[in-house]
């Protein structure tokens, strides 16, 4: 057993909801007790969708237990697919119903029902939500992409590629793909399939008609798309079009692929974040201690931007995604950090409070961590809020992507002038020290009373001259230096001995 | 007078499992920390359901049950006692631990009333007991129902005396819990005890000398607990709305001697200030049709609130359970047109919401927003349960968040 508060992640069945809602003419028909129907407003609220998921639940009870939950299987299935003449059907079972070994996939074909029915096993048991959605992508993928396929060669025509991984309730998933087939096409590749988004069955089994796949979100596509490699000889594009680097590396990589030349959309990227960045205002960002968490996939590409294209510090890097935990532990390497890989959000708490890093970059769980600690925050990355699907365009993805990425990012920020004038009035009467710029939110945490550690009156003073903002930091550091030193007082001395000491 | 019929439905059903009522209950009980013993689900239904994650970290977790639990390759019960042992020194400030059953827990038979007991013995500090919130057992609200039930055996023997004492059942707001304790204490009823209470420390005792009246209208197994330990039920309808509230305070007043004049010198102005508060509401509510989705089991007496006082129609008003008993008054004071349907099949029954095209349909989180594309005004039926809506002083907010969804719809203009 493993104790719980927040997960990043639900169970697989959510992860395989995710492709059914993703997709038309697909129904999933799912065992499980009164309750799991919660699933239903991650998509109708969070997600604002317009119709409910297309998921039939069986609402087995106690009494069922005794009985036949198997026939109430069988009905079920029956019912939905008179009521909803899908094209094809996933069926399967929740935690709960896997401890009853129904056989939902045995049961619905002993039914003959006249559409492809795809039985999924998803152990609720072991994996988690993003593994659920890449297993049920793949056998999808396997049941209706099998027919070999000839193609002609590239050379002469324009090439086609298909797009991976998108889906329902994934981070920004909507607008990064507007964005990357606008930026394929102005490539001069044409989109075959877009899956799971916005595909029905019979489009899957065209996915062997592309030249190449584009594997956007390797946490849902991956094992699909190796698969699809594999079958089809497509070669794969996998990298992630987050930040101006990845996105011209990009557009280079679908070029090479697709034999044409990039160089007139390098020449014109639309981007404003290198300018934005090299802008006299961003010096303030230099060296800005930054900590990543989130997926896989967002969580490297955040590092990435982070140090290449806004010139902070990395601190930490971690993610929740331990199918891609070797990946990450790689880039962690090479930043000369050590990998974070948990799924506990207190262990991420209690690093982010070691480390007390000037901004946060992570999911709606660091978010909370973050305002707790009184450290700015944005969100990169699944599990998602309502307010991750905002009314604007907001891609992650592309040059606008990038955009979006510089305003979200720095915002949280103290601006570069503002840093300075904040110093310079501090001492003003009129000016309630402990109020932050007037954009960001006033609230400040106490600071701890140090416990085995007495300040002197002067330092206690000297401490409050310093921006309440890196107040906190010093005042940590200070004590953590005075420990290490075997200090029982701490003087004006001591303050700036530590401050030294730290300083790098 | 025949009793109403019912139309009894079986199938998917839209509804949360008792599990969610830990939302409010770990609220309500300052002391209590409520651990779910449960699956991956559990604990995301948990968070999907609070909508945010509010407190960094809540006085309520779960203990996922994994692989090896299941293959037998750990002793579910070691395990749990690890996880209980980490989880107490960790928070030291926990008295009152509940072990709370879901679905897996309830199939693998894992007994967690046992553990309870033996977890209690070892923990001597903290008070352990166990309840099940699961899915197979319990609807929503009926884990308060369970929570509640687990504690009637915790509550202190009330001293036989020559004057009954009043209990008060069901989770109710602070507010409102302060607002009938001033009321009860202004009709000289001196000796009134809450369940739950703030602290399980604080537990009212109870007694065959204890009278009892239900808050909330989902408490059959507690209701049957008390009763065990000797108390007696004042039926009454629930105190929603100035009828409601009137008829519960009434049923105790008459209980404990309150003369009438003394009662309506009393209850008079604030059941005067209720009305006046609800009136403005009434023009904007009458004649419009109402149907409603099971959720909670508080749909009736606030169906009979909005008919009676709102001059509301009703044309379904679905429940998940429906207590014969409990809710008597309630179901007197219905009109005979009204369709009552108990249980739920969801498909069948959005047919006849659809077919029906009510002015305001109350349902949950997860069917709102597809009936507000079609068309159908909706209410959240979970604002029934997390917004203090009882008594005198709560009935124009009662009033208004059924008057909310059609004042925006008639403001909007895109």
């Amino acid at each position: 057993m493993k104790l719980t508060v927040w997960t990043y992640e639900g169970p697989p069945h959510i992860g395989a909801m995710r492709v059914a809602a993703s997709m038309d003419g697909l129904h999933y028909v799912l065992h499980a007790p009164q309750g799991d129907t919660y699933a239903d407003l991650l998509f109708t609220m969070i997600e604002r969708r317009k119709s409910r998921p297309p998921v039939t639940y069986t609402t087995f009870q106690a009494r069922d237990l005794g009985t036949d939950t198997a026939e109430l299987f069988k009905t079920t299935a029956r019912d939905a697919y008179e009521r909803f003449t899908p094209e094809a059907m996933i069926v399967g079972a929740s935690c709960t119903a896997e401890l009853l070994q129904d056989d939902p996939g045995g049961i619905t074909k002993a039914i003959g029902l006249p559409i492809p029915v795809i039985p999924l096993e998803l152990p609720a048991y072991q994996k988690k939500e993003n593994w659920g959605a890449a297993e049920t992508l793949y056998r999808l993928v396997r049941t209706f992409a099998s027919a070999p396929v000839e193609r002609t060669p590239i050379a002469g025509r324009r090439s086609t590629c298909n797009i991976l991984g998108p889906t329902s309730l994934g981070f920004r998933n909507r607008d990064d793909l507007v964005e990357i087939e606008r930026l394929l096409e102005r490539i001069g590749v044409d989109v075959n399939v877009v899956a799971p988004l916005g595909a029905r069955p019979s489009d899957l089994a065209r996915l062997g008609h592309a030249d190449f796949n584009v594997v956007l979100y390797p946490e849902v596509a991956e094992t699909a798309a190796r698969w699809l490699s594999k079958t089809f000889d497509q070669p794969l594009v996998t990298t992630v079009p987050i930040g101006v680097g990845a996105t011209r590396d990009f557009v280079r990589e679908v070029a090479e692929i697709a034999g044409v030349d990039a160089a007139s959309i390098l020449d014109d990227e639309s981007s404003r974040l290198p300018w934005y960045s090299r802008s006299i205002d961003s010096t303030y960002l230099t060296g800005k201690r930054v900590f990543v968490f989130g997926d896989a996939t967002h969580a490297l590409a955040a590092a990435r931007v982070a140090t290449e294209e806004l010139g902070f510090t990395l601190v930490g890097l971690g993610t929740y995604s331990r199918e891609r935990a070797r990946e990450v532990r790689a880039a962690a390497n090479e930043y000369g950090l050590e990998a974070l890989i948990t799924d506990d959000h207190l262990a991420v708490e209690s690093a982010v409070d070691a480390l007390q890093p000037e901004l946060v970059l992570g999911t709606q769980m660091e978010r909370h961590i973050a305002k707790r600690l009184s450290i700015p925050c944005a969100v990169i990355s699944s599990p998602v809020h309502v307010q991750d699907f905002p009314a604007r365009y907001s891609p992650q993805m592309g040059f606008e992507g990038s955009n979006v990425i510089f305003d979200t990012w720095v915002h949280p920020l103290m601006m570069g002038l503002e840093e300075h004038l904040l110093g310079m009035f501090r001492e003003d009467f009129e000016f309630a020290d402990g109020a932050g710029a007037s954009h960001l939110a006033s609230e400040q945490a106490p600071v701890a009373a140090s416990r085995s550690l007495a300040w002197t009156a002067d330092a206690e003073k000297e401490l409050k001259k310093i921006p309440f903002f890196v107040r906190g930091k010093a005042r940590r550091n200070t004590e953590s230096f005075a420990k290490d030193q075997h200090l029982s007082e701490i003087t004006v001395e001591t303050l700036y001995e530590a401050k030294a000491h730290f300083s790098r | 007078m025949s009793a109403l019929p019912v139309l009894h439905e079986r199938g998917q059903r839209e509804v949360f499992c008792g599990l969610t009522g830990i939302m409010w209950l770990h609220r309500k009980i300052q002391d209590a920390f409520f651990l779910i013993v449960g699956s991956r689900t559990c604990a995301h239904l948990m968070q999907s359901a609070a909508g945010v994650m509010i407190f960094a970290e809540p006085r309520f977790a779960t203990a996922i049950i994994e692989d090896r639990d299941l293959a037998g390759l750990a002793d579910s019960n070691e395990e749990l006692d690890r996880v209980v042992s980490d989880l107490v020194a960790r928070r030291p400030e926990i008295k009152t631990l509940f072990l709370v059953g879901s679905c897996p827990s309830e199939v693998i038979k894992l007994d967690l009333g046992r553990a309870a007991a033996r977890l209690s013995q070892r923990l001597n500090a903290v008070r352990v007991l166990a309840y099940s919130g699961s899915g197979i057992e319990t609807t929503f609200t009926e884990g308060e129902d369970a929570c509640l039930e687990a504690l009637v055996p915790e509550m202190p023997t009330l001293a036989t005396k020559t004057r009954p004492s009043l209990l008060v059942v069901g989770a109710l707001p602070d507010v409102v819990e302060d607002q009938f304790a001033r009321m009860f204490s202004a009709l000289g009823i001196e000796d009134v005890g809450f369940l739950p209470a703030r602290s399980v420390d604080a537990l009212p005792p109870v007694g065959p000398d204890t009278r009892y009246l239900l808050a909330q209208p989902f408490l059959g197994r507690t209701a049957h607990a008390l009763e065990e330990r000797g108390a007696r039920h004042l039926p009454a309808t629930f105190p929603f709305g100035v009828e409601g509230t009137t008829s519960w305070l009434r049923a105790a007043a008459d209980a404990f001697g309150v003369r009438s004049g003394r009662f309506d010198e009393v209850v008079g102005p604030p059941a005067k200030r209720a009305t006046r508060a609800i009136a403005h509401y009434a023009e904007l509510l009458e004649g419009k049709r109402v149907f409603f989705f099971p959720d909670s089991q508080l749909e009736i007496p606030i169906a009979r609130f909005l008919t009676r006082e709102m001059g509301v129609q009703l044309i379904e008003v679905g429940a998940p359970y429906i207590h014969r008993d409990h809710m008597a008054r309630e179901l007197a004071l219905l009109p005979r047109d009204v369709t009552l349907s108990e249980g739920q099949d969801v498909e069948r029954q959005l047919d006849r919401c659809r077919a029906a095209a009510p002015d305001i349909a109350v349902c949950g989180l997860g069917l709102a927003n597809p009936l507000e594309v079609e068309g159908i005004t909706t209410k959240w039926s979970i604002e029934l349960v997390f917004t203090p809506l009882h008594g005198y002083e709560q009935a124009g907010d009662l009033a208004e968040l059924f008057a909310r969804p059609l004042n925006r719809r008639s403001r909007l203009e895109v």
